[in-house]
């Protein structure tokens, strides 16, 4: 397989993940932005948004005003923001175009397809009321690529280099939407009882990591605690965008790519090292060391990571 | 020459009635009711949309992928008008690799002064650096486009014979898989002969001219510019049907004077490389050295003998629009017979007297660029306003030497789908040669149709479409 290829799998699939989260992220500050009390400042919801997906400071130096109508133009449809839905798709497609002859119809169809009917939309009609719907829309393409690339890719180089970059994506977002909100991840919040503020962070943290529902599941007994929400989206391998989770995966494709290739590389080992750091951590550890330390420094070995298997697998 | 106003009809005889490979679709196009081609169309366009089936348009700002339009009504070829064209063909394409041979090397031709010496030696197209060099099996150009028109029952003159990187044939094979998911009940009641061994073909085509034939598997890619060439959909195409990489010159290097591509692990060497890229950017140690999309050194690895390139570089010299009027004298030199197709008779505009003559007669006749191509840049003179004429007669006196003249050919017309119906409309004809250790033409090709009424201009970058091309088995 050509390092190219190789290369353009593994960003296709990042991509595709990325447009998922933003679309998630969109969905709770629209959540936030309707049920607001009245007379509260609305913007705060966009803000959980826009600091999550990486792109306030590009949003503050392009608009005055945080609302509804700005925020949908530069989070889905800005040429401008790297981060938009919009971008994500487009780079998502140029990358699976660039490497059709790898990828199976189904998979080439389901990304053709969002891309075709995403350009149809005009901007202007994704009003307040079209909002969520659209955002439905786009979360359910996302759940079609997946499904096709798991249901027909053959499981050879070309499938391994495509979970790595769905992975790696996946626990940069969970690792950066953590560091964004750690201040109400800590213990201490807990014991600001009934902090409303709290409550819709942490709503909001689960949401944007589709964990509101199975978080009941994982700790039957329990309301919202800080401790257990951290757990629960970093250390409990349950849970499908936990850090430990990701590594999960990313530590057995790892393994897969060693055998299909018959050599192991550094970034192999890298893999497993992180996977089994995860493994082995308690929460109280984790706060010891400092939540925001521990993250910050889990973004760093992600995307040492990352690194270090473009370097091993000759990505172009 | 015929007059415009009476074309020939491929499907309707003087009469009104349907000429005999038609009879059975004729019928068939009358019993279906009047909306059935626009919900057949309506399905054609989905699924061209949905697989990627797109070209880009240069100098569009917006969507520079788009669709080139589909008839849905096949165009049909007896077996006996294949049976000629297609020798026509294979004389022609024998021809023009023999005499790129002789140019490179002896330039017999020259020294009979069948070909003005200069045409070739100053022509932009002349490598002097493929002179000496023998690529394997004596083969120039291994994949040809002939364009061809048709102008009554029995005459065919074709207009270019695209040496270097014909594109159009990814068009062939889909529009072909569409028409049978659209029309199955059409091939029951035709004998059509298949198109899809054309990738096989391809590929045996090129393993025949790697560098050690011997050896027992060759490794071949297909070479594409990138995502962002107009032909980017059949490069990925026509890699995937022949089970081959498709790679982009950075995927490619030299060492050793070999070609290796890079890999997820140690590189591998590659023996054919298939190239849609121009040879100007190649390898932009010979050639273009601004060149981002070439392979530096690749053209030495070639001249080593440890590489093929297809179509070998070189090779624009036997499209040259200015060539092409002596391609019947080269027929005659090398093959010893009388063309079979006809040429189009041409004016040199950088002759004098041909120039006089040209622009007396600018209401006439067809003006081109000489280096042109995708119907930019030429003039139709019967269908030009007098603004549009008086325009050109300034750019052509200008620089004349920069244009050939042909007259205007009464292009053959197909039953279209149109708004209104059913209508003739004006077509040309791409047949797809492959030469290697034999001729293989696959019988069809590209059919593209003018879909404006009384339109002569068929290409797909001003607005023309393309049919499917069924050439009937006895």
């Amino acid at each position: 397989m050509l390092g190219r290829t190789a290369s353009s799998l593994f960003w296709m699939s990042r991509y595709h993940e990325r447009a998922q989260n933003v679309t998630r992220l969109l969905e709770v500050g629209f959540r936030g932005a309707i049920i607001s009390h009245a007379g509260q400042e609305d913007g705060n919801h966009w803000t959980f948004s826009l600091s999550c997906s990486g792109c306030e400071d590009d949003y503050s130096k392009k608009y005055d005003e945080l609302n509804l109508r700005n925020v949908a133009a530069f989070m889905i449809f800005s040429k401008e923001n790297s981060s938009s839905v919009r971008h994500c798709l487009e780079l998502a497609r140029n990358n699976a175009r660039a490497v059709r002859t790898s990828i199976t119809a189904e998979l080439w169809e389901a990304i053709n397809t969002t891309w075709i009917e995403f350009n149809d939309v005009n901007p202007q009609t994704i009003t307040q009321e079209r909002l969520p719907e659209f955002l439905a829309w786009v979360n359910q393409r996302a759940h079609l690529f997946r499904g096709a690339l798991l249901n027909t890719v053959l499981r050879d180089d070309g499938y391994f280099f495509s979970q790595m970059g769905n992975f790696v994506e996946r626990a940069d977002n969970t690792a950066r939407i953590l560091n964004t909100q750690y201040w109400t991840l800590l213990p201490d919040s807990d014991i600001v009882d009934d902090g409303t503020m709290e409550r819709y962070q942490w709503a909001a943290i689960l949401r944007a990591l589709s964990g509101r529902r199975s978080y009941r599941f994982a700790y039957p007994n329990a309301r919202l605690k800080a401790f257990n929400i951290a757990e629960f989206l970093i250390l409990r391998t349950e849970m499908p965008r936990s850090l430990a989770h990701c590594y999960d995966w990313i530590a057995d494709t790892a393994e897969d790519l060693a055998q299909f290739y018959g050599s192991r590389e550094p970034s192999l080992d890298l893999a497993a090292s992180i996977s089994r750091e995860l493994s082995e951590k308690q929460m109280r550890e984790i706060y010891r060391q400092g939540l925001h330390e521990f993250l910050t420094d889990f973004v760093g070995k992600n995307n040492q990571f990352a690194h270090q298997l473009c370097e091993d697998y000759n990505f172009a | 020459m015929a007059d415009l106003r009476t074309f020939y009809n491929e499907m309707l005889d003087e009469d009104g009635g349907p000429r005999p490979p038609y009879a059975t679709l004729a019928k068939w196009l009358e019993d279906k009711p009047s909306n059935f081609l626009t919900k057949k169309s309506r399905d054609a366009e989905m699924i061209f949309r949905r697989l990627g089936i797109t070209f880009a348009v240069y100098g569009a700002e917006e969507a520079t992928e788009r669709l080139i339009p589909f008839d849905p009504i096949p165009r049909i070829i007896s077996a006996p008008e294949w049976r000629r064209l297609s020798a026509g063909i294979d004389q022609r394409v024998r021809a023009l690799n023999a005499f790129m041979h002789d140019i490179y090397h002896r330039q017999e031709i020259l020294r009979a002064g069948r070909i003005p010496a200069d045409l070739i030696l100053q022509n932009e197209a002349f490598l002097p650096e493929m002179a000496g060099f023998t690529p394997a099996r004596k083969v120039y150009a291994h994949i040809i486009g002939t364009d061809l028109v048709r102008v009554s029952e029995n005459e065919f003159y074709v207009l270019e014979d695209n040496t270097r990187t014909p594109s159009g044939v990814s068009y062939m094979m889909e529009n072909r898989e569409t028409m049978m998911r659209l029309f199955p009940e059409l091939f029951q009641t035709h004998r059509v002969s298949p198109v899809e061994q054309y990738p096989e073909n391809l590929r045996q085509t090129l393993e025949s001219v790697a560098p050690d034939p011997a050896k027992s598997t060759q490794t071949i890619v297909v070479l594409t510019p990138g995502i962002y060439n107009s032909a980017y959909f059949e490069h990925a195409f026509l890699a995937d049907s022949m089970g081959v990489e498709l790679v982009e010159g950075r995927d490619l290097f030299v060492d050793a004077g070999k070609v290796f591509m890079r890999t997820t692990r140690e590189p591998k060497q590659v023996d054919v490389i298939y190239r849609r890229i121009d040879d100007a950017f190649l390898d932009p140690l010979t050639f273009n050295p601004d060149s981002m999309l070439g392979v530096p050194g690749l053209f030495d690895a070639y001249r080593a003998g440890n590489v093929t390139i297809c179509n070998a570089p070189g090779t624009g010299i036997a499209d040259d629009k200015a060539i092409y009027a002596y391609v019947p004298d080269i027929i005659e030199f090398y093959t010893g017979q009388k063309p079979i197709l006809n040429n189009v008779p041409t004016w040199n505009c950088s002759r004098p007297d041909d120039l006089a003559y040209v622009l007396d007669n600018l209401e006439e006749i067809v003006v081109k660029e000489v280096h042109g191509s995708g119907g930019y840049g030429m003039l139709i003179g019967p269908t030009a306003s007098k603004r549009e004429i008086a325009e050109f007669r300034r750019i052509l006196e200008a620089n004349p030497s920069n244009y050939i003249a042909q007259p205007t050919l009464a292009l053959s017309a197909c039953p279209t789908h149109v708004a209104s119906g059913v209508a003739p409309r004006h077509v040309d004809l791409r047949p797809f040669v492959l030469i290697g250790d034999q001729v293989r033409i696959t019988p069809g090709g590209l059919t593209r149709v003018a879909l404006k009424k009384g339109s002569l201009v068929v290409n797909s970058s001003q607005g023309g479409g393309t049919k499917d091309t069924w050439v009937l088995e006895d």
